[in-house]
C-alpha cells in the first residue's frame, strides 16, 4: 500500500499522472516537483498561438486552476538533483528531500543547444514558457530577418510563425532534407518545399559556423546571414543527469519494460520515458508527443497504484501521434515509419499538399503522414492500432478522396 | 440529468482526435470539419465523452449539464 507518491515533473506527463492518482483513489501523500515556477502549462502553442499572440490564456491547460484542490503539495522552480533509490528520497536543489514510496519520472526533456550559437543576445532555444516570452519580447524589439536553425517541427512552426507575421525568414537545416528519418526523403522534401511555397529562405545541406560580434551568422555554405533574432530548434535531450549514477538504467530516457515499470516502485511516463511498445515489433521507444505524456502519464499512474497486483499482460502499446500546424496546413503523423519498408501516397498529391503517405513494415501499415487530412489520420490510427495488413490498407486507402 | 457535447468552433482545429476516442458524436468530414453527430448521447457515452474533452488539443469541447 502506497503513502507517498512523488511526482517528479510538473508538465503534462506529470499533471496527467497526478490528477489520474487522485482519481484512482490514492489519498496519501502527493507531492509533484516541477523545475519550472509555472503551474502546468500546454506546450504546443509557445511555437504557434502563443508565440502570434502573446496571449498566455493560449497555454492554460484544463483543470489547472482548480489545482489547489487536489490536496497536492507543489514544489515548483525546484529541480531535482539525485535519486536515492534504497533509501526512497528525492533530493532537490534547495537541499531539502522528499521522501516517497512510490515515484513517477515525468522531467520531461531539455532543449537543445548549439556551441556555435550561444544562447542571449537575439540567440534563443525555445521549450518553456519562459523561453517563449524571452523570444516574443525579442522579435518585438528588434525588427528584421529570423534565422531559424533546424528545420524539424519545432523549428518549422517558429518559421511559418514568424513568416506569417511578415517577417523575413531564413531556415538553416544541416541535413539534406528535412525529417527524413521521421517521414523519410520523399515526404521530408514537400514539407521542406511547403515554407519555400510560403517565401521563406530554405537552405537545406547547411551547418552553422559561427557568429561574430556584430550579430551576423556565418553558414557553412560560405554565406552571412545578418539576423535581427535567431531560434535554435535542434531538439531536445531528455532530462535524466540527476539520475545518473541512482541505479535505474538510462540509456537516451529512463528505460522501462512494457508497462512503464523502471525499478519497484519507480515509473517513467512522456518525453524522459523509454519503453518497448509490443505494438511495434517490441521496437524500444521514447516518445515527444503531446498525446503520449497525457496518455503515458495517466497508464503508468495505473500501472505504480497496482504494484504486484498488475496483469503483466496489459502493456503501454499505444499509436503515436501528433500534430504541427504551418501555415494553412494541418501535418498529421500516426504511428512510426522507423524501418518502414513500403510507402504508398493516398488521400491526394504531393504538389496539392493535401495528401496521405502511409508506410508498411513486414507487411502491416505501421504509419501514416498528413497534410491536410485529418480525418484520414485518424482512420489510419485505427488500423494500426489492429496491425492492419499492408495489402489491404492500400485498398482502403484506394478509396480516399 | 442531462447533458450536451458542445464544441467551441473558433477553437476546432479539426485534429480529429475527439472522432477517435467516440466516433458515434464526432465526426470530421472530408471537408475536414468537425460535426457533432449527437448533442445530446446517451450516458452510456458519458466517460468517453469526457475522455474526448481532455484529450482535444484546443480544448475546444466542453460537457454543460443541461
Amino acid at each position: 500500500m502506497l503513502r507517498r507518491i512523488a511526482v517528479v515533473g510538473a508538465s503534462l506527463a506529470g499533471w496527467h499522472a497526478a490528477t489520474t492518482l487522485r482519481r484512482e483513489g490514492f489519498d496519501g501523500e502527493l507531492t509533484v516537483i516541477g523545475a519550472e515556477a509555472e503551474p502546468p502549462y500546454d506546450r504546443p502553442p509557445l511555437s504557434k498561438a502563443f508565440l502570434a499572440t502573446g496571449d498566455e490564456n493560449k497555454v492554460a491547460l484544463a483543470g489547472v486552476a482548480d489545482r489547489e484542490s487536489l490536496g497536492i503539495t507543489w514544489r515548483l522552480g525546484r529541480r531535482a538533483t539525485g535519486l536515492r533509490l534504497a533509501e526512497r528520497t528525492v533530493g532537490l536543489d534547495d537541499g531539502s528531500e522528499v521522501a516517497f514510496d512510490g515515484l513517477v519520472l515525468a522531467g520531461g526533456a531539455d532543449v537543445r543547444t548549439l556551441p556555435s550559437l550561444p544562447v542571449g543576445d537575439g540567440v534563443h532555444a525555445l521549450r518553456t514558457l519562459a523561453d517563449a516570452r524571452a523570444l516574443r519580447a525579442d522579435l518585438d524589439r528588434r525588427p528584421g530577418p529570423v534565422l531559424v536553425v533546424g528545420a524539424g517541427f519545432i523549428g518549422a512552426e517558429v518559421a511559418a510563425t514568424c513568416r506569417e507575421a511578415g517577417r523575413d525568414v531564413v531556415l538553416v537545416e544541416a541535413a539534406a532534407v528535412p525529417l527524413e528519418r521521421a517521414v523519410g526523403a520523399e515526404i521530408g522534401a514537400v514539407c521542406g518545399a511547403l515554407h519555400r511555397d510560403h517565401g521563406v529562405d530554405l537552405r537545406l545541406g547547411t551547418a552553422v559556423v559561427g557568429r561574430d560580434a556584430s550579430g551576423a551568422v556565418a553558414l557553412g555554405d560560405g554565406t552571412t546571414v545578418d539576423a535581427a533574432v535567431v531560434v535554435v530548434g535542434v531538439g531536445v535531450s531528455p532530462a535524466t543527469g540527476w539520475l545518473e549514477g541512482s541505479g535505474l538504467t538510462i540509456d537516451d530516457g529512463v528505460v522501462c519494460d512494457g508497462t512503464g515499470l523502471a525499478a519497484p516502485g519507480v515509473v517513467a511516463a512522456g518525453d524522459i520515458a523509454r519503453w518497448p511498445n509490443a505494438l511495434f515489433f517490441g521496437d524500444s521507444m521514447r516518445v515527444e508527443h503531446w498525446d503520449n505524456a497525457i496518455d503515458m502519464g495517466a497508464f503508468v499512474a495505473r500501472r505504480l497504484l497496482a504494484g504486484d497486483d498488475w496483469d503483466p499482460a496489459e502493456v503501454f502499446a499505444p499509436v503515436p501521434w501528433f500534430w504541427s500546424d504551418q501555415y494553412d496546413r494541418k501535418l498529421q503523423m500516426a504511428g512510426r515509419a522507423t524501418g518502414a519498408d513500403q510507402m504508398q501516397i493516398a488521400g491526394g498529391t504531393l504538389e496539392e499538399r493535401r495528401f496521405v503517405a502511409l508506410y508498411g513494415r513486414a507487411g502491416r501499415l505501421v504509419a501514416a503522414f498528413g497534410m491536410n487530412r485529418p480525418r484520414h489520420i485518424v482512420q489510419s490510427r485505427g488500423l494500426i492500432a489492429r496491425s492492419c495488413p499492408w495489402d489491404e490498407a492500400r485498398e482502403l486507402a484506394a478509396a480516399w478522396t | 440529468m442531462g447533458w450536451r457535447v458542445v464544441v467551441d468552433m473558433d477553437l476546432c482545429e479539426s485534429n480529429a482526435v475527439c472522432m477517435a476516442v467516440l466516433p458515434e458524436v464526432f465526426e470530421v468530414r472530408d471537408d475536414d470539419l468537425l460535426y457533432v453527430l449527437d448533442e445530446t448521447p446517451p450516458d452510456s457515452m458519458r466517460a468517453k465523452a469526457e475522455e474526448a474533452v481532455a484529450r482535444c488539443p484546443k480544448q475546444a469541447i466542453a460537457i454543460v449539464e443541461a
